[in-house]
C-alpha cells in the first residue's frame, strides 16, 4: 500500500504505483468474494434441503432491523465515494470527516447488527450457549448456524473496516497523511469499504427474504 | 567424468587457484548487503525472503520427511510394530499436513518465484516488498502452530480434515492444526496476489506478454489458483472450528447437515491445489529444458495457453475425489468427464517438451537430468490420474495404494525432482559458486530410482488391494512393502546428498560467472550472485524468449 506520495523501492512512477496498489486491492477483494463464496455455497446447498424450516425461520428475524440496517451501510458508502472525490480534490480536511462520518455509520451498523443479536438470544433463537431455547428442530438450527458464521464473519470485516477508516482518518488529522498526493490510500481503503458493504446486499436476502 | 561446467561460465582463470573467497560481484552482492540478523529478518529484498524461505521449507521437509521414515519403517511387518494405531494415524496426518501446506505449496513459488520473478521480468522487486516478508512471517506463524500440534501429540483426522471425524470424533489437536493451515493460507494469498501484480505492473520495457519466460507465465497461472482457490479453504477450516469449538453444526448430520458439503468445499480448493503444487514445477521443467536443448522452446504459446488451462479447467474437476462418497452418479459422469479434459492441456505441455528437446545439443548436466526425472515421473503419475478419473476403475482402486501411489508421482516424483532441478540450476546464481556435477548426476540418478523403487510397488499393492492408511495388514502384501520401505531409505539417503555438496560448493566451489549453463533471461545477465537492487539499470528488452542460436557447434 503507498505510504506516501513519493515513488517507493520497485517503482519507477507514481501512476505505475497506483495501478499496482488498486490492483493489489481488488485481488485481495476477490479473495474475500471468495472466502464469503464458501458460505453462500452451504446456504444455497442446504436451501434446497430443507425450504420449508429454512423460510419458515427466516420469518422469525427481525427483518426491520436489517433493513435500516442495510440503509445505513449504503449510506456509508456514499460518504466513502465523496471521501475519495475530496481526496482527489486535494481537501485534506473534508477526506477526513467524510471517512469518520463513514466509519460512524459502520459503528452504527454494528450497534444495530448487536441490538438484533441480543433480541434474538432473548427469544431463544441464537445457537449460543443460553440463547438456543427455540432451537430444538434440527433444521431450524442449522440455519441459525449458517446465519450466525455469515454475519458474524460479516461483522468482522465491518470492524477491520471502521479501525482502517478511522486510522487513516486520524493521519489525515495529523497531518502524517496528504491529500491529493495519498488519494490513492483513500481510494484502495475505501475499495474495501464498498466490499463490506456488496457483501452485506447479497446476505441480507440470502438470509432474511428467503420466503 | 570430471569434465566441468563451470569451463564454459568463462571463469577458467579461478579454476587455477585452490579456492577464492571472495570474488568481486560477491563483495557488492545482496548476500553481502548487511550481516546482522536484523538485515535478514527485516529484509524487503525478495532475494533475501527468498533465502529465507528456501531454510524454512527445508525445515519442514525434513519434518515431514521424518514422519514418512518412521511409517515405512512400521510398515516393514504386517503388524504394528513401531506405532500404535493412534500413532500411525497421527504420523499420516501430519505427514500429510506439512509436506502439503509447509513444503510443497510454498516450495518452488516462494523460494524460486520469489528469487526469480522480479529478475526475469527486469524489476528490482516484487510489487509489494513488504507483504513478501509478512507473507514469510504468517508462514512461520502456521509452521509454529503446526509444530506446536506435533509437540502437543498430534492430530489424527488425515490432511483431509474429513468431518464429522474432524469436527466430532477425532480426538487429537484438530482446532490447533485447522488453524495452522488456516493461517498459512494468508501466506499463499499474500504471495500469489504479488506475483500477480508484479508480472502486471513491473515488466521492464519491451518485456511483453509474449516475451515473458515460460516460468513466470507458470507462476501466473499458479498465483491465479491461490488467490481463488485459498479462501475456500479458509473459510471451510473456519466452519470446522466453529463447530468444534462453538457447536455451531454446519456439517453436522443430526442437524440436517451434510458432511458431502464439506467434501465439496474442501476438494473445490484442495483440486485445484494440487495444480499449485505441479505448475510452478512445470515452470521449472520448461527452462531447464529449454536451457539444456539450446533450442527455442517449442509450442511457446501452446505452453503458456495449456497452464492457463489447467489453472481454468482444475477448478472444474474436484468432485472426482468422491466418486464413491455415495453422491449422485450424474454428477460422477460429468466430473468423470471433466477430469479426463483437464489432463489434456499437461500432455500438450509434455509434448512440447519432447519436441524442445528433439535434434537439440542436449548437455547432461544436473538440471536436465531432474527435469528428465520429473517428466517421465510425471507421465506415470498423470496417466494413472486418468486411470482414476474414470468411474469404474475408480471403484476398484479408490482409497487404496493406487492413490497414494498416484499422487506421489506427482507430487514428490513431479515437483519435488523439479525442485531440487530448480536448486541446482539457479544455486549458482543464488549463491555465485558452482557446486560438483558430478555428485549432482548422481543425486538425480539415485532419487529417480530410489523414488521409482519406493513407489512403484505401491500401484501393484493397491491394485491388488491393500487400502491407504491401514498399518496393519494382509501378509500377502509384505514383500512388496519391504520393497517400498528399501526404496525409501535410497530415496531419503539421496535427498541428503544434495546438502553436502551443495553446501560445500559455498565455501569451496569455483565462482560460476554470470551465466554458466549460457542460458537465456535477464536472470543471466546480472552478476552471479545478483547485486542488492539486480539492476543496475532497468533494462530494455529488445530479444525474443528463448532465442538460442540453433545451429550453434560446440554445445556439451
Ligand atoms: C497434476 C498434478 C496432480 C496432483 C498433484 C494430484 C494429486 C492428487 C492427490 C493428492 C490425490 C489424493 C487425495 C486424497 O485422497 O488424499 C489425488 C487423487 C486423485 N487424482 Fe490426482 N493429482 C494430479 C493430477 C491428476 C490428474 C491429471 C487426474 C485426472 C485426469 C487426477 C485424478 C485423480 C483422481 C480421480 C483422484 C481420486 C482418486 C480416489 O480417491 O479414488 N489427478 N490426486
Ligand atoms: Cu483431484
Amino acid at each position: 500500500m503507498t505510504r506516501s506520495g513519493l515513488v517507493e523501492e520497485p517503482f519507477s512512477d507514481p501512476e505505475q504505483q497506483r495501478r499496482a496498489a488498486l490492483f493489489g486491492m481488488t485481488i485481495f477483494l476477490a479473495t474475500e468474494i471468495l472466502l464469503f463464496g464458501g458460505i453462500f455455497a452451504a446456504l444455497i446447498f442446504y436451501q434446497a434441503a430443507h425450504r420449508e424450516i429454512f423460510v419458515e425461520t427466516s420469518r422469525e428475524l427481525h427483518i426491520w432491523i436489517a433493513t435500516g440496517n442495510t440503509v445505513v451501510l449504503l449510506t456509508s458508502s456514499l460518504f466513502a465515494a465523496l471521501a475519495v472525490a475530496a481526496a482527489k480534490a486535494g481537501n485534506g480536511k473534508a477526506t477526513g470527516w467524510l471517512l469518520g462520518v463513514t466509519a460512524a455509520l459502520g459503528l452504527a451498523f454494528l450497534g444495530l447488527k448487536g441490538w438484533e443479536y441480543a433480541l434474538e438470544y432473548g427469544e431463544g433463537l441464537l445457537p449460543l450457549a443460553g440463547g438456543d431455547a427455540k432451537l430444538g428442530e434440527p433444521g431450524k438450527r442449522l440455519f441459525m448456524d449458517l446465519y450466525l458464521m455469515a454475519t458474524g464473519l460479516h461483522a468482522v470485516h465491518v470492524t477491520i473496516g471502521v479501525c482502517l477508516l478511522l486510522f487513516i482518518a486520524a493521519r489525515i488529522a495529523t497531518r502524517a497523511t496528504r491529500m491529493p498526493e495519498q488519494a490513492t490510500t483513500i481510494e484502495v481503503s475505501t475499495l474495501y469499504w464498498h466490499l463490506i458493504d456488496v457483501i452485506w446486499v447479497f446476505l441480507f436476502p440470502a438470509l432474511y427474504l428467503v420466503r | 567424468m570430471s569434465e566441468t561446467v563451470t569451463g564454459r561460465g568463462g571463469s577458467e582463470e579461478a579454476s587455477r587457484e585452490e579456492t577464492v573467497n571472495e570474488t568481486q560481484s560477491e563483495r557488492v552482492s545482496y548476500l553481502r548487503a548487511g550481516h546482522t540478523l536484523r538485515s535478514w529478518f527485516f529484509t524487503t529484498d525478495h532475494k533475501r525472503i527468498a533465502l529465507l524461505y528456501l531454510i524454512s521449507v527445508t525445515f519442514f521437509f525434513f519434518i515431514g520427511g521424518m514422519a514418512a521414515g518412521l511409517m515405512r519403517t512400521d510398515l516393514l511387518t504386517p503388524q504394528g510394530d513401531v506405532l500404535s494405531n493412534e500413532g500411525y494415524n497421527r504420523a499420516f496426518t501430519l505427514h500429510g499436513v506439512i509436506m502439503v501446506w509447509f513444503f510443497l505449496i510454498p516450495s518452488i513459488p516462494n523460494v524460486f518465484g520469489n528469487f526469480l520473478i522480479p529478475l526475469m521480468i527486469g524489476a528490482r522487486d516484487l510489487a509489494f516488498p513488504r507483504l513478501n516478508l509478512l507473507s514469510w512471517y504468517i508462514y512461520w506463524i502456521g509452521g509454529l502452530f503446526t509444530l506446536w500440534v506435533l509437540l502437543a501429540g498430534g492430530v489424527d483426522t488425515g490432511w483431509t480434515f474429513y468431518t464429522p471425524l474432524s469436527s466430532m470424533f477425532a480426538n487429537g489437536n484438530v482446532v490447533m492444526a485447522a488453524a495452522a493451515v488456516f493461517v498459512v493460507g494468508f501466506s499463499s494469498i499474500l504471495t500469489g496476489l504479488n506475483f500477480i501484480v508484479t508480472i502486471h505492473t513491473l515488466r521492464a520495457p519491451g518485456m511483453t506478454w509474449g516475451r515473458l519466460p515460460l516460468f513466470v507465465w507458470s507462476h501466473y497461472a499458479t498465483s491465479v489458483i491461490l488467490v481463488l482457490a485459498t479462501p475456500v479453504l479458509t473459510v471451510t477450516l473456519a466452519l470446522i472450528v466453529a463447530e468444534r469449538l462453538f457447536g455451531l453444526g454446519i456439517f453436522d448430520p443430526a442437524l440436517g447437515g451434510d458432511p458431502l458439503l464439506y467434501q465439496h468445499l474442501f476438494w473445490f480448493y484442495s483440486h485445484p491445489a494440487v495444480y499449485i503444487m505441479v505448475l510452478p514445477a512445470m515452470a521449472v521443467v520448461s527452462e531447464l529444458v529449454a536451457a539444456a536443448a539450446r533450442k527455442p522452446v517449442f509450442g511457446y504459446w501452446f505452453i503458456v495457453f495449456s497452464s492457463l488451462g489447467i489453472a481454468a479447467v482444475g477448478f472444474l474437476v474436484w468432485a472426482h475425489h468422491m466418486f464413491v462418497s455415495g453422491m449422485s452418479m450424474y454428477v460422477g459422469a460429468v466430473f468423470s468427464f471433466l477430469s479426463l479434459v483437464v489432463a489434456v492441456p499437461s500432455g500438450i505441455k509434455v509434448y512440447n517438451w519432447t519436441a524442445t528437446l528433439w535434434k537439440g545439443h542436449i548437455s547432461l548436466d544436473p538440471p536436465f537430468l531432474f527435469a528428465m526425472g520429473f517428466i517421465g515421473l510425471f507421465v506415470v503419475g498423470g496417466l494413472t490420474g486418468l486411470i482414476l478419473a474414470m468411474l469404474a476403475l475408480d471403484v476398484h482402486v479408490h482409497d487404496t495404494y493406487f492413490v497414494v501411489a498416484h499422487f506421489h508421482y506427482i507430487m514428490v516424483g513431479g515437483t519435488v525432482s523439479a525442485f531440487f532441478g530448480a536448486l541446482h540450476f539457479w544455486w549458482p546464481k543464488m549463491t555465485g559458486r558452482m557446486f560438483s556435477i558430478g555428485w549432482g548426476r548422481l543425486t538425480a540418478l539415485f532419487i529417480f530410482f530410489g523414488f521409482n523403487m519406493t513407489f512403484f510397488p505401491q500401484f501393484i499393492l493397491g491394485y491388488l488391494g491393500m487400502p491407504r492408511r491401514y498399518h496393519v495388514y494382509d501378509p500377502q502384501f509384505q514383500v512388496l512393502h519391504v520393497l517400498s520401505s528399501a526404496g525409501s531409505t535410497i530415496l531419503g539417503f539421496a535427498y541428503l546428498f544434495p546438502f553436502a555438496y551443495l553446501l560445500y560448493a559455498l565455501r569451496y566451489g569455483k565462482p560460476s560467472g554470470d551465466n554458466p549453463w549460457e542460458a537465456t533471461g535477464l536472470e543471466w545477465t546480472v552478476p552471479s550472485p545478483p547485486p542488492k537492487h539486480n539492476f543496475d539499470e532497468i533494462p530494455v528488452v529488445t530479444r525474443e524468449p528463448y532465442d538460442y542460436e540453433v545451429e550453434k557447434e560446440g554445445g556439451a
